[in-house]
C-alpha cells in the first residue's frame, strides 16, 4: 500500500510490481481473474499516462505554444479531447482499484472489492467509441515534424510469449537477449546504481533506454494490428532509433492498450466476475516483481521474515534507468545543433528530455542550459 | 484582476498535483477564475508575483526550509494539499528509523551527500491558512476549498470520524470482518472511500481534533479497543499520525 506512494503518476504500476514481488516471495499464485483485472488496471494507467504526456507535455511543443494552459486558449478542442480521453482511462482505473492515484482494493492474491461486470462493460463501449478521439490524435501527430536524430542504444523491456508484455515476463535486451526476471540484478542493478537520485556520475557502463520506444522496438510483433497500422501511418519504422519518436511510440501504444483493454473486458464478461478465496500463508522468502510502467520497466524486490515483515526492499524506477541514456543522447546531439540560435538549442534539448517523459515528479522542466 | 496562483511541490509523490490535473472540465472552470503563474507539472514559464500558493509534499531538507520561507514571504494565502504537506505523510515513516541506517540502505556509501532532516509538514515551518488533507486529496474537497478561498468564504472541513460517512454508505464494518480500521478516530471528508472498497482506513486525513473523545468509542469498546490502542496499532505500520 505504501509502495504506490512512490509515484502518484504511475501508482498502479508500483502497486502491481509490489504485489507481484510479495506474491513471488510468499509463493502465492493469484487467480486468472485477478491477473486479468490487474492487467486491465495497467492498461488504464498506460492510457492515462500516455495521453497526459502526449497532450500536456509534448503537444504544446508541437503546436508552438509554451505550455498546456495557453494551449487551452489557442486550441480548446485539443485540450477538451485530451481531458475526455484521460477521464475515460482514469475512470476505468477507479472502477477497478477504487481510485487511480493509489489504488485501494488491490491486495495480495486478489481484490478487497471486485468491480461489477456491468460497470466494466460501460467502459468497453466507451473505449470502442474512443477511436474517434484516437484517430484525431493520430492526425495531430501526423502534422508534426520530429527532430531528425539517429542514435541507437540498448533497448530493454519485459517480454512475454503470449502478449505485448506489461504485467509479467522476462527481461529482453536488444543487445544480449533474455535475462530471467529473478536475475534482474545481473542485467539492470549494476548499471543503474551509480545514477541513483541526484548523482550524475558516469560509470563508463553503457546506457540503455526503457519505455514506449524500447517496448515498440523489442516487442513489435506482439502489437495489435490496429497499433501497427497507426505506426505505419505515422511513419514510425521498426526498429526506430530516434528518441524524439518516443511520443509517437506512446500513441501507438495508446491504440494497442485501448484494443487490449476492450478484449480483456470482453474476456471478463465471458467468464463472469466472482468472489474468490484470497487467503494465503505468511512465510519467510524473497521475491522479485516487475511490470511495465508507462515510462519503462519497474522492479520491486522484497525479502520477508517469518512474521511477514519486510526486512529488505529494492526498487528500480524507469526514470533512473533512462537518465544515463538522456545524457548519452544529449552529448551526441549537441555537436549537431551547436550553430543554431540559443533558444533553439535549449528548446531542442528540452524536447529531448520531455520525449523521455521523465516522471514529471523529477525533471520536467529541469533544464537550465549554461552557455560558455 | 484574476488572483495569481502558484503551485509548488516538496517531497511527495506528486499524486496530489495529478489529482488537480485530473479534475478535467472542472479544472478548466477553476482556470477561468485564476491566473496560474507557476505550476511545474503543467507550464514551463514561471513568475514569482503570486498571491496564493498551493503546496504539496513535505519538508525534508534544509533547502526545503529556505524555499518554503521564501514562498511564505511572497504569498498572501498558503494552502497545503495532501497528507505529505499537511501531516508529513508517508515520508514520516522514516522518522521511526535511525537516519544513518536509512541513508546507507538507500544511497550506500555516498550517504553523506544528502542533507535530509526528519520529514515534517509545512505548518511546522511556516503558518498555513488552509489544508486540504488526504493521500491523495479528494478532488471535490479541493474544489470546495479553492472556490471558498477565491470567493472569500471560510471552507468547512469536517471534524467527525470517517465512520459516519462509512455507515451512511451502508458498508459492513471491517471490525465485524475481523480487521482493524482507523475510521473511528480519523477526520471524515473522503466519503469513507477505503472501507467502501473493502480496505481499512489508515488515517490519511489525520485525526479528529479529540480522538480520545470520538463518538465511535462505543464501537471500539465493543471490539475491546480504546482510541489509543487503534492509533498505536497503525503508528508502526504507516506514518500519517504525528508521533
Ligand atoms: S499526500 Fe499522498 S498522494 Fe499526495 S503527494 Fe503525498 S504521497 Fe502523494
Ligand atoms: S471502523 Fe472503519 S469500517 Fe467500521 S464503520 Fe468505521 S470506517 Fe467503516
Ligand atoms: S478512508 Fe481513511 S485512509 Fe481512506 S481516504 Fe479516507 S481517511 Fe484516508
Amino acid at each position: 500500500m505504501i509502495s504506490s506512494r512512490i509515484c502518484g503518476i504511475c501508482a498502479v504500476a508500483h502497486s502491481s510490481a509490489s504485489l507481484r514481488a510479495t506474491e513471488a516471495a510468499l509463493g502465492i499464485t493469484p487467480s486468472e481473474q485477478t491477473v486479468l483485472l490487474r492487467k486491465l488496471n495497467l492498461d488504464g494507467e498506460m492510457l492515462q499516462s500516455h495521453i497526459l504526456h502526449i497532450y500536456f507535455l509534448a503537444a504544446p511543443d508541437f503546436l508552438g505554444v509554451g505550455s498546456v494552459i495557453p494551449l487551452a486558449e489557442t486550441h480548446p478542442e485539443v485540450v477538451k479531447r485530451a481531458i475526455r480521453m484521460r477521464k475515460l482511462a482514469n475512470d476505468l482505473c477507479c472502477t477497478i482499484g477504487g481510485r487511480h492515484v493509489h489504488p485501494i482494493s488491490a491486495v495480495p492474491n486478489g481484490f478487497t472489492k471486485l468491480p461489477a461486470i456491468e460497470d466494466l462493460l460501460v467502459y468497453k463501449d466507451k473505449l470502442e467509441q474512443s477511436f474517434e478521439d484516437l484517430n484525431a490524435s493520430v492526425e495531430l501527430l501526423k502534422g508534426v515534424k520530429l527532430t531528425v536524430f539517429e542514435h541507437p542504444t540498448e533497448y530493454i523491456c519485459l517480454t512475454h510469449h503470449d502478449e505485448y508484455a506489461v504485467y509479467s515476463g522476462d527481461i529482453l535486451s536488444s543487445v544480449d537477449g533474455i535475462t530471467p526476471l529473478p536475475e534482474y540484478k545481473r542485467k539492470i542493478n549494476e548499471q543503474v546504481i551509480s545514477y541513483s537520485t541526484a548523482k550524475h556520475a558516469h560509470t563508463g557502463q553503457g546506457s540503455f533506454m526503457v519505455g514506449a520506444l524500447a517496448r515498440f522496438n523489442n516487442n513489435y510483433d506482439k502489437l495489435k494490428p490496429q497499433a501497427k497500422q497507426v505506426a505505419e501511418s505515422l511513419g514510425l519504422s521498426h526498429p526506430c532509433h530516434n528518441p524524439f519518436a518516443i511520443t509517437v511510440a506512446q500513441l501507438v501504444e495508446t491504440v494497442h492498450f485501448t484494443v487490449a483493454a476492450i478484449e480483456r473486458i470482453g474476456k471478463l464478461a465471458e467468464q463472469g466476475i466472482r468472489e474468490e478465496d484470497r487467503s494465503y500463508k505468511i512465510k519467510a522468502g524473497q521475491g522479485v516483481g516487475a511490470v511495465e510502467a508507462p515510462r519503462g520497466t519497474l522492479y520491486h524486490d522484497y525479502s520477508y521474515n517469518k512474521a511477514g515483515e519486510i526486512t529488505a526492499a529494492n526498487c528500480i524506477i524507469p526514470t533512473a534507468q533512462n537518465l544515463a541514456n538522456i545524457e548519452f543522447d544529449m552529448r551526441a546531439i549537441l555537436p549537431e545543433i551547436w550553430d543554431k540560435p540559443r533558444e533553439e538549442i535549449t528548446l531542442t534539448l528540452e524536447m529531448l528530455v520531455r520525449a523521455y517523459d521523465p516522471c514529471i515528479s523529477c525533471s520536467t522542466h529541469m533544464l537550465e542550459v549554461e552557455f560558455e | 484582476m484574476k488572483p495569481k496562483v502558484a503551485f509548488f511541490d516538496f517531497t511527495g509523490c506528486e499524486g496530489c498535483q495529478l489529482q488537480v490535473i485530473s479534475l478535467g472540465d472542472e479544472l478548466l472552470q477553476v482556470l477561468g477564475l485564476i491566473e496560474v503563474v507557476n505550476f511545474r507539472e503543467a507550464i514551463s514559464d514561471k513568475r514569482d508575483d503570486y498571491e496564493l500558493a498551493i503546496i504539496d509534499g513535505a519538508i525534508s531538507t534544509e533547502e526545503d526550509i529556505k524555499r518554503i520561507k521564501a514562498i511564505r514571504k511572497q504569498a498572501k494565502v498558503l494552502i497545503t494539499i495532501g497528507a505529505c504537506s499537511s501531516l508529513g505523510g508517508v515520508n514520516c515513516i522514516r522518522n521511526f528509523h535511525p537516519k544513518e541506517f536509512l541513508l546507507k540502505a538507500v544511497y550506500g556509501e555516498q550517504a553523506q551527500h544528502f542533507d535530509t532532516i526528519p520529514a515534517r509538514p509545512i505548518w511546522a515551518e511556516v503558518p498555513v491558512e488552509y489544508q486540504v488533507r488526504g493521500c491523495p486529496i479528494n478532488q471535490g474537497e479541493f474544489l470546495k476549498v479553492i472556490t471558498a478561498v477565491l470567493t472569500g468564504r471560510q471552507p468547512v472541513i469536517p471534524n467527525y470520524p470517517v465512520c459516519m460517512e462509512c455507515r451512511s454508505k451502508e458498508n459492513v464494518c471491517l471490525f465485524d470482518k475481523g480487521m482493524t480500521c482507523l475510521g473511528p478516530v480519523t477526520r471524515a471528508g473522503c466519503g469513507a472511500i477505503c472501507p467502501s472498497y473493502g480496505n481499512f482506513c489508515w488515517g490519511c486525513r489525520g485525526l479528529v481534533d479529540d480522538p480520545n473523545e470520538t463518538s465511535e468509542k462505543e464501537l471500539l469498546k465493543k471490539h475491546g479497543l480504546t482510541p489509543e490502542q487503534v492509533i498505536k496499532a497503525f503508528r508502526f505500520g504507516c506514518g500519517f499520525l504525528e508521533g
